[in-house]
């Protein structure tokens, strides 16, 4: 069975965010970059599904900057059989991604072709199902978990106010969401293992955004808060605070 | 020409609470670029008696499509039925919500139609005749103002933030019959399993009480439904990523970076420190207050009101004195 999950190398969830002179871009100085999270789970469930199978592929595919080569490597290291980068040195918007992504996947021959929910930082949420529509392939998003059947995908989906299960045909795109897949550690083994493992570099097919970014800036602050110590009267109060003064209650 | 399409959904054959939101603020955009709002809803026949409330919030215009195949969401019937609709239509920008079904939705019809696609949108502006839009990037840490070049524009907009107005005119509400051949589709749905009657979502509700590791033990979370409960019907209960990756809580109520954002009238957070990358999932609720032991918790930066205390008191005071309040 062959998998491909496409990941993205994003900025630590921990990293404090600052905004460059030109307040058009984030200040990547002393940035430390990850594997989006949500990609990881995506990462791991192929790699399950490759056990499952026994057998078959799992490549892992992005698109970014020469150092995201890095960030496939620790994919690699998880367990992922190969690697290609899609390299362009701009930041593309999600349909700009989408579409180099899917001139790639295009005649993969991919059964399945996996994403994160959405990339930690961008937070948007569109690459998957652009690329499956992009390929005319059918798509399930905020997947917690699946299996894989003959010829089909059988997904569990959380929506407002309940679970669904979705039936998919082979070749689908799932975006993964938190759920089953908790990605495992890379063992030394596994990371020793990945520098040998196939790393591919090729120029993405680029396309200018259409979107464009006028200014970037920090949250504005919230005023300070009304901080009582316990006692007896401080609940009472801060009930009436809610209900008079907020319009919270 | 200058109008603004919004995309209504509706569950079980009732427009859905946010959707109102859409069109007003398809509405406000539409008057500030010289045009006006229409809606677009897709459910089973009959569904068109149920869109009054659509024209009350902006819509000169609503459109149902109705089908029984329509009945529930199906990626591809509804990316047809908007494809289709909208490539006959002549509209500038398109509003979507950024539920499941929008996040599903929007960007297929996106790329469909081969332009970009703005998500989750908290903001929108119009400077010289062209909307700006704002959205949080960074889960929260910074905020990009941006606009679209492209025809049309498509947004999502994030629930809970922008405001229903109130329109008095005379909307027309017209029915269409798609043609949709349910044997073409190449995804199903197998089963929906609806949550409890009354259980509303964490992302749906105007009052949020959170849990975090300060509650000690799954067996405690008693307190914190009868606080929920009594504050009233659209609260829900929320939990902090700790507490749902110890088992204590369904993933469903995790509010964070790795869970749910939220912007609820008012978040009350119970024994929860306010780790970063809890706060970028419900710092922007209207109102936060915090209850915590510990005076140096983040949690306290970011909240309106707070109680340093003992939560295992200070909760069930709380459901009291807003029983007191209410009699």
């Amino acid at each position: 069975m062959k998998v491909i999950v496409c990941i993205k190398r994003v900025p630590d969830t921990e990293t404090r965010i600052r905004i460059d002179q030109t307040r058009t871009q984030i200040d990547t100085g002393s940035i430390k970059y990850i594997i989006s999270p949500y990609d990881e789970f995506a990462i791991e469930a192929g790699l399950r599904v490759r056990e499952d199978a026994e057998g078959g592929e799992v490549s892992l595919l992005t698109v970014g900057a020469t150092e995201a080569q890095e960030t496939l490597r620790n994919g690699l290291a998880m367990g992922a059989d190969q690697a290609t980068l899609l390299r362009t040195d701009s930041s593309m918007d999600g349909l700009g991604t989408a579409k180099a992504l899917a001139a790639e996947l295009r005649g993969s021959e991919a059964e399945l072709i996996l994403f994160g929910v959405k990339a930690a930082g961008s937070d948007q949420q569109q690459v998957g199902p652009m690329v499956a529509t992009l390929l005319g392939i059918p798509c399930v998003t905020g997947v917690s978990s699946f299996e894989v059947g003959e010829g089909i995908v059988t997904c569990q989906r959380a929506i407002e106010g309940g679970v669904e299960v979705i039936e998919a045909d082979l070749p689908a795109a799932l975006t993964i969401t938190k759920g089953e897949y908790e990605p495992r550690y890379a063992s030394l083994k596994g990371i020793m293992a990945a520098k040998r493992k196939p790393l591919d570099e090729r120029e993405a097919d680029f396309s200018q955004p259409d979107i464009h970014i006028e200014r970037l800036s920090e949250p504005s602050a919230r005023g300070e808060g009304q901080i009582l110590e316990e006692s007896p009267d401080a609940v009472t109060e801060l009930v009436r605070l809610l209900r008079e003064e907020a319009n919270a209650l | 020409m200058a109008d603004v399409l919004a995309f209504v959904e509706q569950r079980d054959g009732k427009i859905v609470n946010g959707a109102c939101e859409v069109v007003s603020a398809a509405a406000q955009l539409a008057s500030t670029i010289g045009g006006s709002a229409s809606a677009l809803v897709l459910g089973s026949p009959g569904l068109a008696s149920a869109v009054e409330g659509l024209v009350t919030a902006g819509a000169k215009e609503v459109d149902v499509a109705e089908h029984e195949a329509l009945a529930e969401y199906n990626p591809e019937a509804y990316l047809q039925v908007a494809e289709e609709y909208l490539k006959d239509g002549d509209f500038r920008a398109v509003i979507f919500s950024a539920t499941s079904i929008g996040k599903d939705l929007a960007p297929r019809v996106a790329a469909k139609l081969d332009v970009p696609l703005g998500s989750d949108v908290t903001g929108i502006e119009v400077q010289d005749g062209v909307p700006l839009f704002t959205r949080p990037i960074y889960s929260g840490k910074a905020f990009s103002r941006f606009s679209i070049n492209a025809d049309p524009v498509i947004i999502t907009i994030r629930p809970n933030v922008f405001p229903v107005n109130d329109y008095d005119f005379d909307g027309q509400i017209t029915t269409f019959s798609p043609d949709i051949d349910s044997t073409t589709w190449r995804s199903r749905v197998i089963k929906r399993k609806s949550a409890e009657e009354g259980v509303i979502d964490v992302s749906e509700a105007a009052v949020i009480v959170s849990g975090g590791r300060g509650m000690k033990d799954p067996e405690n979370w008693g307190i914190l439904e009868e606080l929920r409960e009594m504050i009233g019907p659209d609260t829900a209960l929320g939990a902090s990523r700790a507490v749902v990756d110890a088992g204590w809580r369904p993933h469903a109520e995790q509010v964070g970076q790795t869970g749910k954002t939220v912007a609820p009238k008012l978040y009350i957070a119970v024994g929860i420190s306010g780790a970063v990358q809890h706060l970028a999932g419900m710092r922007t609720s209207q109102t936060i207050v915090a209850i915590n032991r510990d005076p140096d918790a983040p949690i306290f930066s970011v909240a309106d009101y707070g109680i340093v205390g003992d939560l295992f008191e200070v909760i069930p005071r709380m459901t009291d004195a807003i029983k007191t309040l209410n009699s």
